[in-house]
């Protein structure tokens, strides 16, 4: 497909000139990176624009001319998937006055009309009419500056559909290197390898975006901030095993097989499955107690015998944490999107994902009993941890207030030699409650916010 | 599994099956509200008003374990994350507890470490337009209400509002709530601290 490049002009680049190795240093960072509304700005293009950027998932729209809203950084876009299936980025933003075209959060249209003059756009972006057309000297249909705009490069991996604006930035598969390999050991240890986004558990916290994707690797926080889960899933003492995430209630957490591995580029990887007893159901063994949980095991169990095992695993909550720089989180049987609003606003959407039954081995009604065990074991995790962890985010953001104590420190782990393995493909490995892994991806940031990227959009071509 | 302990449902979950869920999505179908099922009679009203604004008092005065005594061994506690309500079998929901989980809900204040509610949200509660209607069943009630809660955290008051269902079943004489569906305006959107019992 041939594509109208328009570049971006160069009064866009306002951003500040700060001394970046001032702000981020190899131990520690300053508080005005979360809090400078300058940098939060220029954060919108150098990362939010500059690099890869997770927008949606293809199951969200899996028809021909489905579309959702999403957005890339603070950019309104309507995702489209046209007649031919292929999928767009377009900016929700009518060429001709600035209005967005759709304000519905999803639904299945070929089109879209400006509702305050009446222009109409197709799926593909593409200017199709303005009422009383004549009233302009030129065929505005004529010219591809009255399409939509879209976001230049748009590629998938394996069902997560990605954005960014820079031509410069490399292919995405690169972009995501090593950290590929955990995402599909996420997704393979389902049916057909797939999962299907359902609803959300949608939360915002009046906090910076960057204390969310700090938290997101963050082992040493859990016994802590998550106390009261813990006390709460491991209430009953008859329990055969301690439930949810009781493993790092031990006296030395960083002596666990569970690892922290930074995979480069932003992207890290905490790895609590070596925790697991090594056999199907171990995983189920250790999830916490939710809604129809014993009807469920018990009529598994019953009819399909050991196999049910590995059944009721596919309901549990993978214990991983696929962090994938700038904005998506892999965990449990979530897909987790950091949406930053402001410099000290942040929305955080817990989507669910649920199963099929691919090849027809479960059967439609394990199929559904699973399902439903899965949707409540994923409500877990929201309702009874991550609102403790925004409530902290919230407090870090009123503590950053106080404009002498200047430094955030992120250096647990940091200066103690053989703590790390540097692997062949160049990650790093540690220990579980390290801040390794803020410590690497902050030097991503801070190379993005240093960096000149090619930033463009693109219009579709007029014939 | 004995019988007995099965039936403890503060300790163990076997009555969430797909029957519980297909009741729970066919009675609140869109439709249990039309004016086909309306109980007009004032003393019905009255009766189920009362008990709606006694539950939004001892919330308010965050008694939960008195809370608790007005629902059944079984019930449902259900905050949809869409408009319609959907089928919790397939969707996540902003909550869907049984009781069990409402106990871990309760538990988990107690702890003292729930951050997001320490301290506590001070709420107040208004219930109004409250109307009741028939049910699949006889010895079941369907009522309907809109809700404000005005909840004081952090320095700031917010209005959570929205409108309520409760199923309402009659248990040894006395109504007890089996199934509450709250629906917050709001449910599909992101919203801050969702912690408090709605």
């Amino acid at each position: 497909m041939a594509i109208d490049q328009l570049q971006v002009s160069h009064r866009l680049r306002n951003s500040p000139t700060y001394d970046w190795d001032e702000l981020v240093q190899e131990d520690r960072v300053h508080r005005t990176i979360y809090t400078d509304p300058a940098i939060f700005e220029a954060e919108m293009t150098q990362i939010f624009g500059g690099t890869w950027v997770y927008l949606a998932h293809e199951s969200q729209i899996p028809n021909p001319n489905d579309f959702i809203t999403a957005k890339l950084g603070l950019r309104p876009l309507i995702m489209t998937r046209d007649d031919e299936g292929t999928i767009r980025a377009l900016y929700n933003r009518c060429t001709h006055r600035g209005t967005t075209l759709c304000r519905w959060d999803k639904g299945n249209s070929r089109a879209f009309q400006c509702p305050y003059h009446g222009w109409n756009f197709s799926n593909t972006g593409k200017l199709r009419g303005v009422p009383w057309a004549d009233g302009y000297a030129d065929k505005l249909v004529r010219d591809p500056k009255y399409n939509l705009a879209q976001v230049p490069r748009v590629e998938s991996y394996r069902g997560f559909i990605f954005g960014t604006l820079n031509l410069d930035a490399p292919s995405l598969a690169d972009y995501l290197g090593p950290i590929r390999r955990p995402i599909d050991e996420w997704l393979d240890r389902n049916p057909g390898g797939k999962v299907i986004v359902c609803e959300a558990n949608r939360m915002k916290y009046k906090g910076n975006w960057k204390l969310a994707y700090d938290n997101s690797g963050d082992g040493y926080h859990v016994v802590y901030s998550h106390r009261s889960l813990l006390e709460t899933e491991n209430r009953f003492k008859d329990e055969a095993a301690s439930k949810g995430m009781s493993y790092y209630q031990v006296a030395s957490p960083d002596d666990l097989p569970a690892y922290i591995h930074y995979m480069g580029n932003g992207h890290h990887f905490k790895d609590k499955r070596p925790n697991l007893k090594p056999k199907p159901g171990g995983l189920w063994e250790i999830e916490s107690l939710h809604p129809g949980m014993e009807h469920v095991q018990d009529k598994l169990r019953a009819r399909y015998g050991e196999r049910a095992e590995a059944m009721l695993d596919l309901a549990g909550s993978e214990p991983v944490n696929i962090n994938i720089f700038p904005n998506l989180s892999l965990l449990g049987n979530h897909i987790q999107v950091f949406q930053p609003v402001s410099t000290d606003e942040t929305d955080a959407i817990w989507y669910g994902t649920r199963i099929e039954d691919v090849d027809g081995t479960l059967g439609e009604e394990a199929l559904n009993d699973i399902n439903a065990i899965r949707m409540r074991t994923q409500e877990g995790f929201p309702n009874f941890g991550e609102v403790d962890d925004i409530t902290n985010f919230e407090q870090i953001q009123r503590g950053l207030a106080c404009l002498e104590d200047e430094w955030i420190y992120m250096h647990r782990g940091y200066g103690i030699p053989g703590r790390f393995q540097t692997l062949e493909d160049g990650t790093i490995k540690g220990p579980c409650t390290d801040e390794l892994f803020m410590r690497e991806y902050i030097k991503e940031w801070k190379r993005l916010m240093k960096a000149d990227p090619n930033i463009q959009i693109r219009r579709e071509p007029t014939p | 599994m004995t019988a007995s302990a099965a039936a403890d449902t503060s300790r163990y979950s076997y009555y969430v099956t797909n029957e519980a869920y297909g009741d729970l999505v066919e009675d609140f179908a869109p439709d249990w509200q039309d004016d086909d099922n309306l109980i007009t009679e004032l003393a019905e009203r009255d009766l189920f008003r009362g008990k709606l604004e006694r539950e939004a008092r001892i919330l308010d005065r965050l008694l939960f374990e008195e809370w608790l005594e007005l629902y059944t061994r079984d019930c449902f506690y259900w905050v949809p994350g869409t408009p319609n309500g959907g089928d919790p079998r397939t969707e996540i929901a902003v909550m869907f507890d049984d009781r069990r989980r409402l106990e871990d809900r309760i538990y988990r204040f107690r702890t003292g470490y729930a951050w997001s509610q320490a301290p506590s949200s001070r709420t107040s509660r208004l219930v109004s337009n409250v109307e009741v209607f028939k049910s699949r069943r006889d010895d079941q009630r369907m009522v309907r209400s809109n809700f404000a809660i005005s909840e004081f955290w952090d320095g700031e008051i917010r209005v959570l509002a929205g409108w309520a269902g409760h199923r309402f079943r009659k248990v040894a004489g006395d109504w007890l709530i089996s199934a509450k569906q709250v629906n917050l305006l709001n449910c599909d959107q992101c919203i801050r601290n969702p912690s408090i019992i709605l």
